[in-house]
Protein backbone atom coordinates (compact mmCIF):
# COMPACT_ATOMS: atom_id res chain seq x y z
CA UNK A 1 0.00 0.00 0.00
CA UNK A 2 1.40 3.66 -0.85
CA UNK A 3 2.23 5.97 2.26
CA UNK A 4 -0.30 8.47 2.71
CA UNK A 5 0.15 12.00 3.39
CA UNK A 6 -3.26 11.69 5.39
CA UNK A 7 -3.76 9.28 8.15
CA UNK A 8 -7.43 8.81 8.72
CA UNK A 9 -10.71 8.36 6.18
CA UNK A 10 -12.83 10.63 8.63
CA UNK A 11 -12.35 14.33 9.61
CA UNK A 12 -14.57 16.98 10.70
CA UNK A 13 -14.01 19.46 8.15
CA UNK A 14 -12.92 18.50 4.46
CA UNK A 15 -11.51 21.43 2.68
CA UNK A 16 -11.36 21.10 -1.15
CA UNK A 17 -8.52 23.66 -2.76
CA UNK A 18 -5.70 25.07 -1.43
CA UNK A 19 -5.54 28.94 -2.33
CA UNK A 20 -6.46 31.61 0.24
CA UNK A 21 -9.85 30.24 0.87
CA UNK A 22 -9.04 26.74 1.71
CA UNK A 23 -5.79 27.67 3.98
CA UNK A 24 -7.82 29.86 5.46
CA UNK A 25 -10.86 27.54 6.02
CA UNK A 26 -8.70 24.66 7.27
CA UNK A 27 -6.56 26.86 9.56
CA UNK A 28 -9.59 28.17 11.56
CA UNK A 29 -11.17 24.58 11.71
CA UNK A 30 -8.15 23.55 13.57
CA UNK A 31 -7.49 26.72 15.60
CA UNK A 32 -11.73 25.73 16.62
CA UNK A 33 -10.54 22.35 17.71
CA UNK A 34 -11.87 20.35 14.52
CA UNK A 35 -9.71 17.68 12.78
CA UNK A 36 -9.37 18.92 9.20
CA UNK A 37 -7.61 17.78 5.99
CA UNK A 38 -7.33 20.20 3.13
CA UNK A 39 -6.92 18.65 -0.74
CA UNK A 40 -4.98 20.59 -3.75
CA UNK A 41 -5.03 19.28 -6.90
CA UNK A 42 -2.18 20.94 -7.94
CA UNK A 43 1.14 19.27 -7.30
CA UNK A 44 2.62 22.28 -5.71
CA UNK A 45 0.51 25.48 -3.46
CA UNK A 46 0.69 28.45 -5.14
CA UNK A 47 1.75 27.66 -8.42
CA UNK A 48 0.96 28.34 -11.08
CA UNK A 49 -0.95 31.37 -9.69
CA UNK A 50 -3.75 32.88 -11.88
CA UNK A 51 -3.78 36.64 -9.73
CA UNK A 52 -2.29 40.25 -10.08
CA UNK A 53 -1.81 40.14 -6.85
CA UNK A 54 -2.96 43.35 -5.57
CA UNK A 55 -4.73 43.38 -2.13
CA UNK A 56 -5.36 46.62 0.35
CA UNK A 57 -3.51 47.56 2.91
CA UNK A 58 -5.91 47.70 5.50
CA UNK A 59 -7.07 43.99 4.37
CA UNK A 60 -4.53 42.38 4.35
CA UNK A 61 -3.84 43.67 8.12
CA UNK A 62 -7.26 42.43 8.86
CA UNK A 63 -5.61 38.54 8.21
CA UNK A 64 -1.50 38.97 9.09
CA UNK A 65 1.37 41.29 8.90
CA UNK A 66 2.88 41.83 5.95
CA UNK A 67 6.22 39.56 5.51
CA UNK A 68 9.01 40.59 3.31
CA UNK A 69 9.26 37.05 2.19
CA UNK A 70 5.51 37.21 0.22
CA UNK A 71 5.68 41.10 -0.68
CA UNK A 72 6.84 42.04 -4.07
CA UNK A 73 5.90 45.51 -3.43
CA UNK A 74 4.18 48.19 -1.57
CA UNK A 75 1.73 51.01 -3.46
CA UNK A 76 1.79 54.49 -2.70
CA UNK A 77 -0.83 55.35 -5.02
CA UNK A 78 -2.49 54.43 -8.65
CA UNK A 79 -3.45 55.89 -11.73
CA UNK A 80 -6.00 55.55 -14.68
CA UNK A 81 -5.22 55.89 -17.77
CA UNK A 82 -8.21 57.20 -20.04
CA UNK A 83 -9.44 55.45 -23.51
CA UNK A 84 -7.91 58.67 -25.09
CA UNK A 85 -4.87 58.39 -22.90
CA UNK A 86 -5.02 60.90 -20.21
CA UNK A 87 -3.71 59.92 -17.18
CA UNK A 88 -5.31 60.70 -13.88
CA UNK A 89 -2.89 60.04 -10.94
CA UNK A 90 -4.56 58.85 -7.08
CA UNK A 91 -2.41 59.54 -4.26
CA UNK A 92 -3.85 58.98 -0.54
CA UNK A 93 -3.97 62.30 1.41
CA UNK A 94 -0.56 61.49 3.07
CA UNK A 95 2.18 61.62 0.38
CA UNK A 96 4.28 58.58 0.58
CA UNK A 97 1.39 56.59 2.39
CA UNK A 98 0.79 53.03 1.76
CA UNK A 99 -1.92 51.80 0.29
CA UNK A 100 -1.71 48.48 -0.60
CA UNK A 101 0.81 45.51 -1.47
CA UNK A 102 1.55 43.39 -4.87
CA UNK A 103 2.15 39.99 -2.86
CA UNK A 104 4.24 37.15 -4.30
CA UNK A 105 1.37 34.70 -4.49
CA UNK A 106 3.95 31.90 -4.91
CA UNK A 107 4.94 32.54 -1.22
CA UNK A 108 1.88 33.98 0.35
CA UNK A 109 -0.31 30.54 -0.23
CA UNK A 110 2.68 28.66 0.73
CA UNK A 111 3.03 30.88 3.50
CA UNK A 112 -1.07 30.29 4.24
CA UNK A 113 -1.28 26.58 3.80
CA UNK A 114 2.01 25.92 6.04
CA UNK A 115 0.47 28.26 8.66
CA UNK A 116 -2.82 25.70 8.32
CA UNK A 117 -0.25 22.88 8.65
CA UNK A 118 1.58 24.23 11.46
CA UNK A 119 -1.73 24.43 13.52
CA UNK A 120 -2.34 20.69 12.68
CA UNK A 121 -4.62 20.96 9.52
CA UNK A 122 -4.09 17.86 7.12
CA UNK A 123 -2.63 18.72 3.89
CA UNK A 124 -2.56 16.81 0.45
CA UNK A 125 -1.22 17.96 -2.58
CA UNK A 126 -1.47 16.13 -6.13
CA UNK A 127 -4.90 14.80 -4.59
CA UNK A 128 -8.38 15.65 -5.81
CA UNK A 129 -12.00 15.22 -4.83
CA UNK A 130 -13.42 13.37 -7.91
CA UNK A 131 -17.32 12.98 -6.52
CA UNK A 132 -18.87 14.22 -3.34
CA UNK A 133 -20.38 11.29 -1.39
CA UNK A 134 -23.91 12.01 -0.43
CA UNK A 135 -26.18 10.68 1.97
CA UNK A 136 -30.19 11.20 1.91
CA UNK A 137 -29.40 14.70 -0.04
CA UNK A 138 -26.48 15.80 2.96
CA UNK A 139 -22.81 16.12 1.19
CA UNK A 140 -20.88 13.50 3.68
CA UNK A 141 -17.30 13.47 2.06
CA UNK A 142 -15.74 13.13 -0.67
CA UNK A 143 -14.00 10.55 -3.14
CA UNK A 144 -10.29 11.47 -3.06
CA UNK A 145 -7.87 10.33 -5.87
CA UNK A 146 -4.37 10.52 -5.06
CA UNK A 147 -1.35 9.40 -7.63
CA UNK A 148 -4.44 6.18 -8.90
CA UNK A 149 -5.70 5.50 -5.66
CA UNK A 150 -9.15 6.34 -4.43
CA UNK A 151 -10.19 7.02 -0.79
CA UNK A 152 -13.66 7.57 0.53
CA UNK A 153 -12.92 10.19 3.11
CA UNK A 154 -15.97 11.50 5.00
CA UNK A 155 -16.90 14.51 6.90
CA UNK A 156 -19.48 16.39 8.51
CA UNK A 157 -18.86 19.45 6.60
CA UNK A 158 -17.36 19.68 3.17
CA UNK A 159 -15.93 23.35 2.55
CA UNK A 160 -15.96 23.65 -1.33
CA UNK A 161 -13.02 26.27 -1.67
CA UNK A 162 -12.11 25.10 -5.66
CA UNK A 163 -11.71 28.45 -7.15
CA UNK A 164 -13.49 29.34 -10.80
CA UNK A 165 -12.95 26.08 -12.57
CA UNK A 166 -15.15 24.94 -9.63
CA UNK A 167 -17.07 21.22 -10.03
CA UNK A 168 -17.97 20.34 -6.32
CA UNK A 169 -21.12 22.19 -5.66
CA UNK A 170 -21.88 21.27 -9.26
CA UNK A 171 -21.82 17.79 -8.26
CA UNK A 172 -23.66 18.20 -5.71
CA UNK A 173 -26.34 19.73 -7.29
CA UNK A 174 -25.60 23.53 -7.52
CA UNK A 175 -25.70 25.41 -10.64
CA UNK A 176 -22.36 27.51 -10.50
CA UNK A 177 -22.26 28.51 -14.45
CA UNK A 178 -20.83 32.39 -14.67
CA UNK A 179 -22.82 33.82 -17.64
CA UNK A 180 -20.63 34.47 -20.63
CA UNK A 181 -20.75 38.39 -20.58
CA UNK A 182 -19.70 38.13 -17.20
CA UNK A 183 -16.50 36.22 -16.80
CA UNK A 184 -13.43 37.95 -17.57
CA UNK A 185 -11.09 36.26 -19.97
CA UNK A 186 -7.80 37.09 -18.86
CA UNK A 187 -4.38 36.73 -19.64
CA UNK A 188 -1.12 38.40 -17.74
CA UNK A 189 2.77 38.35 -18.43
CA UNK A 190 4.94 38.98 -15.60
CA UNK A 191 7.43 41.50 -17.43
CA UNK A 192 11.42 41.98 -16.69
CA UNK A 193 13.47 44.80 -18.16
CA UNK A 194 9.84 47.58 -18.33
CA UNK A 195 10.19 51.39 -17.37
CA UNK A 196 7.66 51.51 -14.26
CA UNK A 197 6.33 53.60 -11.19
CA UNK A 198 7.51 51.08 -8.94
CA UNK A 199 5.11 52.13 -6.19
CA UNK A 200 2.04 52.68 -8.42
CA UNK A 201 -0.85 50.14 -10.26
CA UNK A 202 -1.86 51.62 -13.17
CA UNK A 203 -5.39 50.97 -14.70
CA UNK A 204 -5.94 51.33 -18.57
CA UNK A 205 -9.91 51.57 -19.64
CA UNK A 206 -11.40 51.93 -23.02
CA UNK A 207 -12.99 49.56 -25.42
CA UNK A 208 -10.26 49.54 -27.79
CA UNK A 209 -7.31 48.65 -24.78
CA UNK A 210 -9.74 45.83 -22.69
CA UNK A 211 -13.71 45.83 -23.59
CA UNK A 212 -15.74 45.83 -21.34
CA UNK A 213 -12.49 45.09 -18.17
CA UNK A 214 -9.36 46.65 -18.55
CA UNK A 215 -5.51 46.40 -18.38
CA UNK A 216 -3.30 46.39 -15.72
CA UNK A 217 -0.08 46.70 -14.69
CA UNK A 218 1.06 46.03 -11.48
CA UNK A 219 4.88 46.26 -10.13
CA UNK A 220 6.36 43.35 -8.70
CA UNK A 221 9.31 45.46 -7.74
CA UNK A 222 12.44 47.57 -9.94
CA UNK A 223 11.37 47.31 -13.77
CA UNK A 224 9.47 44.17 -13.33
CA UNK A 225 5.42 44.35 -13.31
CA UNK A 226 2.55 42.01 -13.86
CA UNK A 227 1.09 43.33 -17.42
CA UNK A 228 -2.42 41.81 -17.89
CA UNK A 229 -5.76 41.64 -18.91
CA UNK A 230 -9.21 41.23 -18.34
CA UNK A 231 -12.38 41.42 -21.39
CA UNK A 232 -15.56 40.07 -21.51
CA UNK A 233 -16.13 36.71 -22.66
CA UNK A 234 -18.88 38.51 -24.36
CA UNK A 235 -16.06 40.62 -25.97
CA UNK A 236 -13.68 37.73 -26.86
CA UNK A 237 -13.80 35.82 -30.22
CA UNK A 238 -10.76 34.83 -32.34
CA UNK A 239 -8.77 37.35 -33.34
CA UNK A 240 -10.11 39.31 -30.34
CA UNK A 241 -9.02 37.21 -27.48
CA UNK A 242 -7.38 38.54 -24.21
CA UNK A 243 -4.25 37.68 -25.60
CA UNK A 244 -4.86 40.03 -28.75
CA UNK A 245 -5.09 42.75 -26.90
CA UNK A 246 -2.79 42.11 -24.58
CA UNK A 247 -0.35 41.84 -27.04
CA UNK A 248 -0.81 44.89 -28.98
CA UNK A 249 -0.37 47.05 -25.98
CA UNK A 250 2.99 45.26 -24.43
CA UNK A 251 4.32 45.70 -28.17
CA UNK A 252 3.44 49.48 -28.10
CA UNK A 253 4.09 50.48 -24.52
CA UNK A 254 7.00 47.78 -23.46
CA UNK A 255 8.53 47.51 -26.67
CA UNK A 256 11.73 46.16 -24.96
CA UNK A 257 10.30 44.21 -22.66
CA UNK A 258 10.71 41.06 -21.91
CA UNK A 259 7.82 38.36 -20.64
CA UNK A 260 9.01 35.66 -17.98
CA UNK A 261 5.69 33.91 -17.19
CA UNK A 262 2.63 33.81 -19.49
CA UNK A 263 -0.77 32.48 -17.22
CA UNK A 264 -4.23 32.57 -18.30
CA UNK A 265 -7.31 32.84 -16.16
CA UNK A 266 -10.77 33.53 -15.57
CA UNK A 267 -12.64 36.12 -13.29
CA UNK A 268 -16.26 36.05 -12.43
CA UNK A 269 -17.84 39.07 -12.42
CA UNK A 270 -21.13 38.19 -12.13
CA UNK A 271 -23.33 38.37 -8.74
CA UNK A 272 -22.17 35.65 -5.98
CA UNK A 273 -24.53 31.99 -5.98
CA UNK A 274 -27.94 32.62 -4.68
CA UNK A 275 -27.17 30.13 -2.14
CA UNK A 276 -23.52 29.38 -0.93
CA UNK A 277 -24.66 26.50 1.34
CA UNK A 278 -26.30 23.10 1.35
CA UNK A 279 -26.76 19.83 3.86
CA UNK A 280 -23.31 19.09 4.77
CA UNK A 281 -21.39 22.10 2.09
CA UNK A 282 -20.07 25.09 2.74
CA UNK A 283 -18.83 27.35 -0.58
CA UNK A 284 -16.16 30.29 -0.96
CA UNK A 285 -14.11 32.03 -2.76
CA UNK A 286 -13.85 32.34 -6.36
CA UNK A 287 -16.31 29.11 -6.55
CA UNK A 288 -19.00 31.02 -4.68
CA UNK A 289 -18.52 33.85 -6.90
CA UNK A 290 -17.36 36.55 -4.38
CA UNK A 291 -14.91 38.11 -6.72
CA UNK A 292 -15.50 41.72 -6.35
CA UNK A 293 -17.31 42.35 -9.77
CA UNK A 294 -15.76 46.00 -10.50
CA UNK A 295 -11.95 45.59 -9.83
CA UNK A 296 -11.99 41.81 -9.90
CA UNK A 297 -9.99 40.93 -6.43
CA UNK A 298 -10.45 38.27 -4.23
CA UNK A 299 -7.56 37.80 -2.03
CA UNK A 300 -9.43 39.22 0.39
CA UNK A 301 -13.00 38.07 -0.31
CA UNK A 302 -11.57 34.37 0.04
CA UNK A 303 -9.90 34.63 2.89
CA UNK A 304 -13.09 35.92 4.85
CA UNK A 305 -15.20 33.55 3.25
CA UNK A 306 -12.73 30.84 3.83
CA UNK A 307 -12.09 31.41 7.62
CA UNK A 308 -16.40 32.46 8.46
CA UNK A 309 -16.79 29.34 6.57
CA UNK A 310 -14.66 27.07 8.97
CA UNK A 311 -15.85 29.82 12.45
CA UNK A 312 -19.70 28.10 11.11
CA UNK A 313 -18.88 24.29 10.31
CA UNK A 314 -17.13 24.21 14.03
CA UNK A 315 -20.30 26.21 15.82
CA UNK A 316 -22.90 23.30 13.60
CA UNK A 317 -21.05 20.58 14.25
CA UNK A 318 -20.29 21.48 18.09
CA UNK A 319 -24.37 21.80 17.87
CA UNK A 320 -24.89 18.20 16.01
CA UNK A 321 -26.58 20.06 13.08
CA UNK A 322 -24.98 20.65 9.76
CA UNK A 323 -28.27 20.97 7.79
CA UNK A 324 -28.60 23.57 5.09
CA UNK A 325 -30.87 25.27 7.62
CA UNK A 326 -27.91 26.10 10.45
CA UNK A 327 -25.16 26.62 7.96
CA UNK A 328 -27.23 29.47 6.29
CA UNK A 329 -25.13 31.56 9.15
CA UNK A 330 -22.52 31.58 7.24
CA UNK A 331 -24.55 32.85 4.08
CA UNK A 332 -26.20 35.51 6.03
CA UNK A 333 -23.33 36.85 7.92
CA UNK A 334 -21.00 37.69 4.89
CA UNK A 335 -23.93 38.68 2.70
CA UNK A 336 -24.88 41.48 5.53
CA UNK A 337 -21.14 41.96 5.94
CA UNK A 338 -19.35 44.84 4.37
CA UNK A 339 -17.60 42.48 2.04
CA UNK A 340 -21.38 41.50 0.83
CA UNK A 341 -22.31 44.88 0.50
CA UNK A 342 -19.20 45.95 -1.29
CA UNK A 343 -20.10 42.92 -4.03
CA UNK A 344 -23.24 44.47 -4.57
CA UNK A 345 -22.96 48.14 -4.59
CA UNK A 346 -19.30 47.30 -6.71
CA UNK A 347 -21.77 45.03 -9.14
CA UNK A 348 -24.26 48.16 -10.18
CA UNK A 349 -20.99 50.34 -10.71
CA UNK A 350 -19.79 47.86 -12.84
CA UNK A 351 -22.78 47.44 -14.66
CA UNK A 352 -23.09 50.80 -15.28
CA UNK A 353 -19.28 51.48 -16.35
CA UNK A 354 -19.30 48.71 -19.37
CA UNK A 355 -22.15 50.68 -21.04
CA UNK A 356 -20.90 53.07 -21.25
CA UNK A 357 -19.03 54.50 -24.72
CA UNK A 358 -14.97 55.95 -24.65
CA UNK A 359 -15.62 59.18 -24.68
CA UNK A 360 -17.99 59.12 -21.55
CA UNK A 361 -15.65 57.23 -19.87
CA UNK A 362 -12.77 60.07 -20.77
CA UNK A 363 -15.71 62.66 -19.53
CA UNK A 364 -16.04 61.25 -15.87
CA UNK A 365 -12.21 60.31 -15.90
CA UNK A 366 -11.27 64.26 -17.18
CA UNK A 367 -13.05 66.07 -14.55
CA UNK A 368 -11.54 64.64 -11.31
CA UNK A 369 -7.94 64.57 -12.83
CA UNK A 370 -6.65 65.10 -9.65
CA UNK A 371 -8.02 63.83 -6.55
CA UNK A 372 -6.55 64.00 -2.81
CA UNK A 373 -8.43 61.06 -1.51
CA UNK A 374 -8.84 61.03 2.37
CA UNK A 375 -9.28 57.05 2.10
CA UNK A 376 -7.82 55.13 -0.53
CA UNK A 377 -10.99 52.88 -0.99
CA UNK A 378 -13.21 52.57 -4.48
CA UNK A 379 -15.54 53.57 -2.28
CA UNK A 380 -13.82 57.08 -1.82
CA UNK A 381 -12.87 57.25 -5.35
CA UNK A 382 -16.59 56.78 -6.87
CA UNK A 383 -17.93 59.26 -4.18
CA UNK A 384 -15.48 61.62 -5.34
CA UNK A 385 -16.31 61.43 -9.35
CA UNK A 386 -20.16 61.80 -8.14
CA UNK A 387 -19.21 64.66 -6.66
CA UNK A 388 -17.32 66.46 -9.50
CA UNK A 389 -20.28 64.88 -12.40
CA UNK A 390 -23.48 65.94 -10.73
CA UNK A 391 -24.87 64.32 -13.68
CA UNK A 392 -23.54 60.99 -12.73
CA UNK A 393 -26.52 60.89 -10.16
CA UNK A 394 -28.93 60.58 -12.36
CA UNK A 395 -27.31 57.63 -14.03
CA UNK A 396 -26.63 55.98 -11.50
CA UNK A 397 -30.19 56.73 -9.46
CA UNK A 398 -30.73 54.30 -6.63
CA UNK A 399 -27.43 53.62 -5.84
CA UNK A 400 -25.61 57.44 -5.91
CA UNK A 401 -28.46 57.99 -3.45
CA UNK A 402 -27.57 54.96 -1.20
CA UNK A 403 -23.83 55.80 -1.29
CA UNK A 404 -24.07 59.80 -0.28
CA UNK B 1 -17.10 17.83 -31.54
CA UNK B 2 -14.72 19.95 -28.90
CA UNK B 3 -11.46 20.05 -29.76
CA UNK B 4 -9.02 21.10 -27.78
CA UNK B 5 -5.30 22.15 -28.49
CA UNK B 6 -3.32 21.35 -25.86
CA UNK B 7 0.33 23.48 -27.42
CA UNK B 8 -2.50 26.63 -26.59
CA UNK B 9 -4.05 25.76 -23.40
CA UNK B 10 -3.19 27.62 -20.36
CA UNK B 11 -5.09 25.13 -18.24
CA UNK B 12 -6.73 28.02 -16.68
CA UNK B 13 -10.39 27.21 -16.54
CA UNK B 14 -11.76 29.88 -17.79
CA UNK B 15 -14.26 27.79 -19.98
CA UNK B 16 -14.67 25.76 -16.75
CA UNK B 17 -16.84 28.11 -15.26
CA UNK B 18 -19.03 29.26 -18.22
CA UNK B 19 -19.78 25.68 -19.54
CA UNK B 20 -23.68 24.84 -19.20
CA UNK B 21 -23.49 21.54 -19.47
CA UNK B 22 -20.64 20.56 -16.66
CA UNK B 23 -19.06 18.85 -19.03
CA UNK B 24 -15.28 20.54 -18.41
CA UNK B 25 -13.24 19.72 -15.91
CA UNK B 26 -9.26 21.01 -15.14
CA UNK B 27 -7.49 17.87 -13.71
CA UNK B 28 -4.07 20.06 -12.91
CA UNK B 29 -2.40 20.78 -16.44
CA UNK B 30 -5.37 18.81 -18.32
CA UNK B 31 -8.41 19.96 -19.69
CA UNK B 32 -10.93 17.00 -19.81
CA UNK B 33 -14.18 17.38 -22.24
CA UNK B 34 -17.36 14.67 -20.99
CA UNK B 35 -18.88 13.04 -23.82
CA UNK B 36 -22.33 14.90 -22.96
CA UNK B 37 -20.31 18.46 -24.48
CA UNK B 38 -23.32 19.73 -26.45
CA UNK B 39 -20.66 21.17 -28.40
CA UNK B 40 -22.41 24.41 -27.60
CA UNK B 41 -19.04 26.97 -27.19
CA UNK B 42 -19.72 29.16 -25.55
CA UNK B 43 -16.27 27.91 -24.06
CA UNK B 44 -14.39 28.54 -27.27
CA UNK B 45 -15.42 31.94 -27.16
CA UNK B 46 -14.22 32.79 -24.08
CA UNK B 47 -10.66 31.07 -23.92
CA UNK B 48 -8.14 33.83 -23.53
CA UNK B 49 -5.50 31.89 -25.78
CA UNK B 50 -8.21 30.50 -27.86
CA UNK B 51 -7.04 26.67 -27.57
CA UNK B 52 -10.65 25.42 -28.30
CA UNK B 53 -12.50 24.66 -31.74
CA UNK B 54 -15.85 23.19 -32.28
CA UNK B 55 -15.24 21.04 -34.85
CA UNK B 56 -17.98 19.77 -37.21
CA UNK B 57 -18.05 16.36 -37.64
CA UNK B 58 -19.03 15.03 -42.07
Amino acid sequence: MLWRWFMKNKYDVLIIGGGPAGALAARTAVENGLSAFLVEKRPAIGAPVRCAEGIGKDALHEFMDPDPKWISAEMTGASIVAPDGFLMKLESGLAGNKVGYILDRKFFDRELVWKAAEAGADIAVKTRASAPIMENGFVKGAKIECCGTVTNVTADVVIAADGVESKFSRWCGIDTTVPVGEIMSSVQYVMADVDIDTHSTVFYLGNEIAPQGYLWVFPKGDRSANVGIGISGKKSREGHRAKDYLDRFVKKTFPHGKSIECIAGGVSVCRPLDCTVADGLIITGDAARVVDPLTGGGIYNSMYTGRLAAQVAAECIGKGDVSKNKLMVYDKTWRTSKMGKTIERNYHIKEYLIKQPDAKLNDIIHSVSKINLKEFTTMSLITEIIRVNPKLMLDLGALAASIR
Amino acid sequence: MLKVHRDICGYCGCCVSVCPEGALELIDAYLCVEKWCTSCGICAKVCPLGALEVVHEK
